[in-house]
């Protein structure tokens, strides 16, 4: 009987949970609520299930208990019983199929006259890129990325030198406006999702993937990498920020062309960006998978090894090019060694992390 | 008769000489089963203690400073790896099958005794491989379960530089070679070695299941030894099967023009029977349970066949359904979701007819059938919001986040658990000849499936929140609240003291090994032939002089012609009184 009391009290909160839960759809803010309709349908369909099988089993718990000397029915078959629920089940699941793969035809089917982005990820960065002025992305290459060309753009081509680069992570897009996001990796699997957008796709190294969706809410959104991508999956955050038409044209035209960025001399901070150093590195002091740079300038810090360093312009560029040499005391020896970046740019990611301590 | 008479029927048998040759190099199939299981739990309890230091960092983040964010994936991806393969496939098969097939069968032992010690040790050395990981430089891999390429093999992955990774893949080829001589030895001795008048379509069935397992495992495991095979060679020797141009840590690498999606696919081509590997096993337990304790022929036993067969049948058409937002050609979306729900009519007809076996029974509510019924409650649930996931579009959000996580260890780790136990209780009287402390038992599944279904049940609803999984930590992120991490608390809460609860099972499998009451030879008053055996517990070649002989089908309870409300496979019509 305890069974029965407690399994129908799981059951019973079970559904109870669904109307008082304090965890639900974050709120949304694109245009796939069609998804979330999917899911109720999903959820209603199943609830019934769960509730009439598990209705079932406590009644014939209570209702067959163990009697000495009693015998159960013997009715090894009754196919016409058998028939009737297959039938039944089989209905079940075409009402759960049919909206799933409707809306999956909608997910899948780009529109013609959206917005185009694509978004890049590396650990543990985003990054994205409009196609400029004429409107047609310049070719890539997985390799033509180095330090500099961040986006393996071939330099010749003369439609990538007006695409717009957007290093450091944030992004914004026009609100009401159809996007389609084409999705590319640097290194590992990643996934771009906004929980508020609904929609979520794999960027991959050596192919590229799809994804579209229509922002309909104003405001900031978070991206979060949603394919575990080594060491810093977690802190692989990202931001989308959805503005007005006239907003998001002001934004864009502030950012640097590809042949700008080709252009700049090397700056530490737009360096420590692109490389995606922050995603474990932060600048404010705070602890994260390496340690922080705010304020670590020439302080002392002790190695795994026992010996204590101070931190100069030589253990800087010593960690970045071979990282497993002087491992900090209370870190995991998880960073890949950046051994192709010039002294110039090993030069002025030191002075930036100079900057952060003054 | 002479334990160790060395011929039957003319057959010349195995025949164990000293201590060593009995309990260690056995070639007993009762032995290897018992060896199978020992060392599957004591890793699986590895894998246990793995999960508790995951919790401890997200119910209690930063508290622990040894759990950083590297050991922390290293623990997940062990976990993960130790429950499904090294657990679960090992007890299942390598237990319940060896100890199963030839009592069930009425034969003397497997097909082939020497290749099933083989098959053991060979397991066993694939696990000391495993356990090696986390001595070596820099820790065992901690590339996920999954080891998706390129970051498995790659630095920036915990365990990625080291040989973490080399050793997580060896331990995966010699488990599958073990696997391997196992199975090819239960195929075999089903379809060699039944007893006289045990037709297909007597057996009980969980041989049905262990037997159609067996099958899934030797054509999938197959995908999963190519995979990793390839990826040893992309990691050592730089080919570039998996690995596409890849731009790290400033540099462009040496690799280009794989696909790391066709890695995907091997896996899942493995994983997805992998799933139905370790359900089958776990529905074979409950079908012989359920029908034993409600004292009730199990219904619809040709229907529940053929729903295993096509089960295993579809079981090798829905992989991508995990790669739905994996980057593969999207239409492939629409020929796997209709596969995978087909798959779940017949499951829901095997949960029907477990349910409907006990209307009008005679339900003894003895501790294998309250984990029985326990089972019902979670795989339906388990089973139900796998629904959510195989339907293409609605995993889209679902994908990748706790929603996933809830449904999957509901379905694949909850579940055939408690059928586990389940099976444990049930059959620790043949193996051993002692029963085991009920009022222990009982403490330890109410621990258990209450504290499981706290335990998963609610995260699902941070699944629809959107937070992702494998997350280290959840502070950076403003659309999750504080609420989860409220949560994440109670739910290592939860684990805790159901881990803790594992030991009350342990203590009573020790205990009762000594202090256990004395097991009649039936004690379940079951119809199948591990019961029926001449001693208690069956001795080596399990049946004496003479083989059993099989005159119906294993669940002949509550026959109206019989007085006493079962009759034994083994008892001829004209013995029924």
């Amino acid at each position: 009987m305890a069974f029965v009391i407690v399994t129908a009290i799981i059951v019973i909160g079970t559904v109870l949970w669904n109307f008082v839960s304090p965890w639900w759809f974050s709120p949304l803010a694109s245009n796939w609520g069609f998804l979330d309709t999917t899911i109720l349908i999903s959820l209603s369909i199943t609830g019934i299930a769960f509730v009439l099988v598990s209705t079932f089993i406590l009644y014939c718990v209570v209702k067959f208990p163990y009697r000495e000397g009693h015998k159960s029915e013997y009715e090894p078959e009754n196919p016409a019983l058998e028939l009737k629920l297959t039938i039944i089940t089989a209905l079940g699941v075409i009402a759960l199929l049919a909206p799933g793969l409707y809306a999956w035809k909608l997910y899948i089917s780009l529109p013609a006259d959206a917005l185009e982005v694509e978004g890049v990820g590396q650990q543990w960065v985003w990054s994205y890129r409009f196609p400029g002025e004429d409107g047609v992305y310049g070719n890539t290459s997985g390799r033509l990325f180095s330090s500099k060309n961040t986006f393996g753009l071939d330099p010749d081509d003369p439609y990538g030198q007006d695409d717009i680069l957007i290093r450091g992570g944030e992004v914004h897009l026009p609100i009401n406006q159809k996007v389609v996001f084409q999705l590319r990796s640097k290194d590992v699997l990643h996934d771009f999702y906004v929980p508020q957008f609904r929609a979520k796709m794999d960027l991959v190294p050596g192919q590229q993937s799809n994804l579209w969706f229509e922002p309909t809410i104003l405001g900031t959104y978070e991206v979060a990498c949603a394919e575990y991508c080594g060491t810093g999956h977690y802190a692989m955050r990202g931001v989308v920020v959805v503005d007005t038409q006239e907003a998001f044209n002001g934004w864009l035209a502030k950012q640097p062309t590809f042949a700008e960025t080709m252009n700049e001399g090397a700056n530490g901070e737009q360096i420590v960006q692109t490389l995606g150093c922050v995603a474990c590195h932060s600048v404010d002091g705070s602890d994260g998978i390496g340690p922080t740079w705010g304020g670590t300038y020439g302080t002392n810090r002790s190695l795994s090894s026992g010996e204590t360093v101070v931190v100069d312009e030589d253990y800087i560029k010593t960690s970045i090019v071979n990282p497993m040499s002087q491992i900090a005391e209370g870190y995991a020896p998880v960073m890949p060694a950046y051994a192709t970046l010039s002294d110039e740019e090993l030069t002025a990611i030191a002075d930036y992390i100079k900057t952060l301590s003054e | 008769m002479d334990q160790n008479s060395a011929t039957y029927e003319g057959q010349k048998m195995y025949d164990p000489k000293g201590w060593w040759d009995t309990y260690v190099f056995s070639q007993d199939h009762k032995i290897i089963a018992l060896q199978y299981v020992c060392v599957a739990l004591a890793i699986g309890l590895t894998g246990m203690f793995l999960s508790l230091l995951m919790r401890l960092q997200l119910g209690f983040p930063g508290l622990f400073e040894s759990i950083d964010a590297g050991s922390y994936y290293q623990d997940v991806t062990m976990h993960g790896m130790i429950m499904v393969i090294y657990l679960l496939t090992a007890l299942f098969l390598g237990g319940f099958g060896n100890y199963l097939i030839p009592l069930m069968l009425g034969c003397r032992d497997m097909a082939f005794p020497f290749v099933n010690m083989l098959s053991f040790w060979m397991y066993f050395l694939s696990v000391i491989i495993l356990v090696a990981s986390f001595f070596v430089e820099s820790g065992p891999t901690g590339a996920g379960w999954t080891l998706y390429p390129p970051q498995s093999i790659l630095e920036g992955t915990p365990g990625g530089d080291g040989a973490g990774i080399i050793l997580m893949l060896a331990s995966l080829a010699v488990f599958i070679v073990a696997f391997t001589m196992g199975g090819l030895n239960y195929i075999t001795t089903v379809l060699q070695s039944r007893a006289k008048g045990m037709t297909l379509m007597r057996m009980p069935l969980i041989i049905w299941c262990i037997f159609l397992a067996t099958f899934l495992g030797l054509l999938a495991f197959p995908a999963l030894l190519v995979g990793a095979i390839m990826l040893i060679f992309d990691r050592v020797l730089e080919t570039s099967f998996f690995m596409p141009e890849i731009f790290k840590g400033g540099e462009v690498l040496d690799y280009g023009g794989g696909s790391p999606v066709l890695f995907q696919h091997l896996f899942w081509f493995f994983g997805h029977p992998e799933v139905y590997i370790i359900a089958l096993p776990a529905f074979g337990i409950i079908s012989e349970l359920i029908s034993v304790h409600a004292r009730k022929n199990i219904f619809g036993y040709n229907m529940m066949v053929w729903a295993l067969i096509a089960i295993a049948g579809i079981a090798f058409i829905v992989w991508a359904h995990h790669m739905y937002v994996a980057g593969m050609n999207p239409y492939l979306g629409f020929f796997f979701a209709t596969t995978t729900l087909i798959i779940a009519v017949p499951t829901a007809i095997k949960v029907y007819n477990w349910a409907l076996t006990l209307w009008n029974a005679n339900i003894k509510m003895t501790v294998p059938m309250l984990y029985c019924l326990a089972f019902l409650v979670t795989f339906l649930n388990g089973g139900l919001t796998g629904l959510f996931l195989g339907n293409v579009a609605v995993d889209v959000p679902l994908s990748d986040t706790y929603f996933v996580i809830g449904h999957f260890h509901m379905v694949m780790a909850v579940s055939p658990v408690l059928a586990l136990f389940g099976g444990l209780y049930h059959w620790y009287p043949s193996v051993t000849g002692r029963m085991l402390d009920d009022r222990l038992g009982k403490i330890h599944f109410w621990i258990t499936f209450i504290g499981t279904y706290l335990i998963y049940f609610p995260m699902h609803y941070i699944g629809f929140l959107g937070v992702p999984r494998r997350y280290y930590s959840n502070e950076q992120y403003d659309f999750i609240p504080q609420s989860v991490a409220d949560l994440n608390q109670f739910i290592t809460i939860c684990t805790l003291i159901v881990g803790a609860a594992q030991f009350i099972m342990l203590y009573n499998l020790i205990k009762s090994l000594y202090k256990g009451a004395i097991a009649p030879k039936n004690p379940w008053d079951a119809c199948t032939l591990e019961w029926q055996t001449l001693e208690s517990p069956p001795g080596h070649g399990n049946w004496g002089e003479q083989l059993p002989v099989v005159y119906r089908w294993p669940y002949e309870y509550g026959l109206p012609s019989a007085t006493a409300d079962f009759v034994p496979q083994n008892v001829s019509d004209e013995q029924i009184t």
